[in-house]
């Protein structure tokens, strides 16, 4: 199903979302990778205060590339959600409820996402050039020396993503592969 | 003895960068449109669609195929009768990759030690493969490496008694690991024999053969094209949302080796398989 969603993505947005429905997000959204996580977990350890609120936050884990003159923003694909899974449990337990991202992710991050209310998104991996154009703003919030890696706050047209971990438990990569499966047996 | 300037190479390998990661070459740009034809899942064919558009966005507007601009990795076959002037090869090149990163707005995605991690803000260093050749001629392959792909990829230091059935057990095992991560589908580069680190080279130059080249081993040629069946037949599909397309292709090379040893290296690239050939 195709569904048209505003952010912030509230918990009850979130459960209403379900594996394989097409997303297309309009808002704003944080950008975050392997090194802001690891600060910002390590903040969190410390017990020192997060430079963005995670309330019902949707983080996208990309590192986009340098823009171009007039542009908000250079390609911008995202990047391998696993690495984020270490860290992504701690957030979601403080209301972040939406990750945006590519891949498999852990039975920690499963866990979470149905504890929380949670949901997780893959983008199109290797399509930074299309999803660009659905970023109209971009703007570093925290962490600016860490160039790519910095957090961004950017503003979204009906960003493409496909809901691939939902609330429920499903999962629609292993019913991919479950379904690959039994087409062999048949 | 020819001499060239070693400026000559700077300036190429910067164009060649910058080329490489705005457009894919012409084989990998017709297997998209055919892959799409021959999806079978609905989702894989809008999937299919999305890539589609995002390659013709990236050469007309001028945006990066992929925010991974990749590592830079260079083989070069410099041929021996040629003298390069003027700077030595190695900082020729990286200075190439330098201004090349810089000026084409890539990402600069290389930080200079492992464990400490701090970006070396110009993608420097690259990988650089030097071959000796015949001649006076220098050709150069520049091929960005994202690591979405290059994190999925695997050794595997089987038996002899593993034969060709563990050779094939291993990629397959490789592919299904890499699932979704690899943003599918894949090119899948299998280098078999040599060494530890020969069958890792091998795996990465086949990543630059031409898509619909076999390999001219009958054996050899037969294998990649029963992988290719068998990995489709995961169902992996675009995106790893499922479907009939897992990969675009699998080549296959090969090398003498030790009477104890049959080694594999499998190195998959993502559908943004990238690289430029030019001869200097
Ligand atoms: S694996 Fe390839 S397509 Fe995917 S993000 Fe990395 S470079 Fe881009």
């Amino acid at each position: 199903m195709d569904r048209i969603i505003h952010t912030p993505i509230t918990k009850e947005i979130a459960d209403s979302l379900h594996v394989g429905d097409m997303v297309y997000l309009t808002g704003q959204i944080y950008t975050a990778r392997d090194a802001a996580h690891k600060r910002m977990f390590e903040a969190v350890q410390k017990g020192e205060a997060l430079p963005i609120d995670l309330k019902d936050a949707t983080i996208y884990y990309m590192g986009p590339s340098p823009a171009r003159e007039g542009r908000p923003i250079g390609s911008a694909g995202p990047t391998t959600a696993s690495r984020m899974d270490k860290y992504a449990p701690t957030f979601m337990d403080m209301g972040q409820t939406c990750m945006i991202g590519k891949g498999k992710r852990s039975d920690a991050v499963h866990e979470a996402v149905v504890r929380n209310h949670a949901v997780y998104l893959a983008a199109i991996g290797g399509a930074g050039a299309l999803l660009s154009k659905c970023i109209t703003a971009s703007e570093v919030v925290a962490y600016d020396d860490l160039g790519t890696e910095a957090i961004r706050l950017l503003t979204v047209e009906n960003f493409p993503a496909i809901v691939v971990l939902d609330s429920t438990g499903r999962d629609a990569y292993l019913e991919a592969e479950e379904e690959a499966k039994k087409q062999n047996q048949a | 003895m020819r001499t060239v300037e070693a400026s000559v190479i700077t300036e190429e390998i910067s164009k060649m960068c910058i080329e490489a990661n705005y457009h894919l070459s012409k084989d990998m740009m017709q297997v998209f449109g055919q892959a799409k034809d021959n999806e079978t899942s609905p989702l894989g064919k809008k999937i299919f669609d999305q890539l589609c558009e995002n390659l013709k966005i990236a050469d007309t507007d001028t945006i990066p195929i992929c925010q991974d601009t990749g590592m830079a990795v260079i083989f070069v076959k410099l041929g021996q009768d040629v003298h390069v002037t003027g700077a030595n090869l190695t900082d020729a090149i990286n200075e190439g990759v330098r201004k090349g990163y810089t000026e084409g707005f890539l990402r600069k995605s290389v930080v200079r030690d492992p464990i400490d991690r701090v970006n070396t803000k110009d993608n420097t260093p690259a990988i650089i493969h030097y071959d000796i050749v015949p001649g006076e001629q220098i050709e150069i392959t520049m091929a960005p490496k994202g690591f979405g792909s290059e994190n999925m990829s695997r050794v595997f230091m089987l038996k002899p008694a593993d034969g060709i059935e563990g050779v094939k057990n291993a990629v397959l095992t490789a592919v299904r690991d890499a699932g979704p991560n690899a943003c599918p589908p894949m090119v899948v580069g299998v280098g078999i024999g040599g060494t530890f680190e020969k069958c890792a080279f091998l795996a990465k130059k086949a990543l630059t053969r031409e898509i619909g080249s076999h390999s001219p081993i009958p054996y050899v040629s037969e294998l990649e094209q029963e992988l290719l069946t068998k990995i489709n037949a995961l169902g992996i599909g675009p995106a790893g949302l499922g479907g009939s397309t897992t990969a675009f292709a699998v080549f296959v090379e090969t090398f003498p080796t030790h009477i104890a040893g049959l080694p594999v290296a499998v190195n998959i690239c993502c559908h943004v398989n990238r690289h430029v050939t030019r001869v200097i």
